[in-house]
């Protein structure tokens, strides 16, 4: 039990990671990807009469039922299968976060900028609705996201998706480099 | 009832992400700074086995649970890859979680992550309204 509750390396995590993979394939036909998840609750509860959401949706509807499983995967992680505490992420990484003005260290996300006293601030606005918008946004523009692309998509050895996954990253490296020191001081 | 296999995967699949705290905005913010391998190594060792799964499921010819042969459809190259490829990574480094992490934050007790969700379902709605007038 002590095993399970630390932490797990990224040996054991990944390849689990990996195995959704063939279990979607084999359970039928389903290709891993959890974008496709916020089309569908658009399709399913504002489609507006938009063509991009005109499908059957209720066909798809796998993966609402996995979206759900994740939520109660997290909860029961977080809640019985964890010991509480920081991150033991690279003090290095700390230290430039906090030169940079994070304050908070103690969970997996830093609270001085995500929390519901932050949400009606301009940084909380920022780092809590306006991200997420990118986030929605972006995946769908690109075909998918770090599931569908970076690990479906190449794991089927398709460049398109080799193509996107380069641009999230290159995405990643443009906003964490040149300007989210500049979203932390907001 | 058929679709409760999937939720029971997406049950593991959030656990392992939340166990290996692929989910914690301080390892993407590592990732991006290239100060861990850690994601890396997640994400790279992920994408091994899923290539040998697919070419073990291709070469062998295996079906579905249900007899059926599988298909896998191909992703075709538009320029929307790229752009908004480098949209969800400006996305992904300001929140710290793609879509999937985004469930599990909520299940984790992070509520303030719902407005996140919401927000990215409707990026993906404007998305749709905006798509024929987009590059792709």
């Amino acid at each position: 039990m002590d095993f399970i509750k630390q932490p797990w390396p990224w040996y054991v995590a990944g390849p689990l990671i990996g195995l959704i993979v063939p279990a979607l394939l084999l359970m039928g036909n389903k290709t891993f990807g959890i974008s496709s998840t916020l089309r569908q609750v658009c399709a399913a509860y504002i489609p507006a009469n938009i063509a991009f959401f005109k499908y059957d949706w209720k066909k798809e509807s796998w993966n609402l039922f996995f979206a759900l499983g994740i939520i109660a995967g997290g909860f029961i992680a977080t809640y019985f299968l964890s010991v509480p505490g920081a991150v033991n992420i690279n003090p290095d990484t700390v230290a430039l976060l906090k030169q940079e003005g994070v304050k908070d260290f103690n969970g997996l996300l830093p609270q001085d900028v995500f929390s519901f006293s932050q949400l009606f601030t301009l940084k909380g606005f920022v780092f809590i609705i306006v991200g997420g918008f990118l986030v929605g946004f972006g995946t769908r523009y690109a075909g998918g996201c770090t599931s569908g692309h970076a690990i479906m998509g190449i794991s089927n050895l398709q460049w398109p998706s080799l193509v996107a996954t380069c641009c999230f990253m290159v995405g990643g490296f443009i906003m964490t480099w040149f300007i989210l020191p500049y979203l932390v001081q907001l | 009832m058929k679709n409760i296999k999937f939720s029971l995967l997406g049950m593991l699949f959030g656990i392992v992400i939340v166990k290996a705290e692929v989910i914690s905005w301080f390892r993407i913010q590592e990732m991006f700074r290239f100060q861990a391998f850690h994601m890396y190594g997640v994400i790279g060792s992920a994408i091994v086995v899923g290539i040998i799964s697919i070419q073990i499921i291709k070469r062998f010819g295996l079906k579905t649970i249900h007899q059926e042969p599988i298909v896998i459809p191909d992703k075709k190259f538009n320029w929307g890859n790229v752009y908004g490829g480098l949209i969800f990574g400006f996305g992904w480094a300001i929140t710290g979680a793609c879509p999937g992490p985004l469930f599990a934050l909520i299940g984790s007790g992070y509520l303030v992550i719902i407005a996140t969700l919401l927000s990215a379902i409707a990026g993906t709605w404007v998305y749709g309204l905006l798509r024929e007038k987009l590059p792709h």
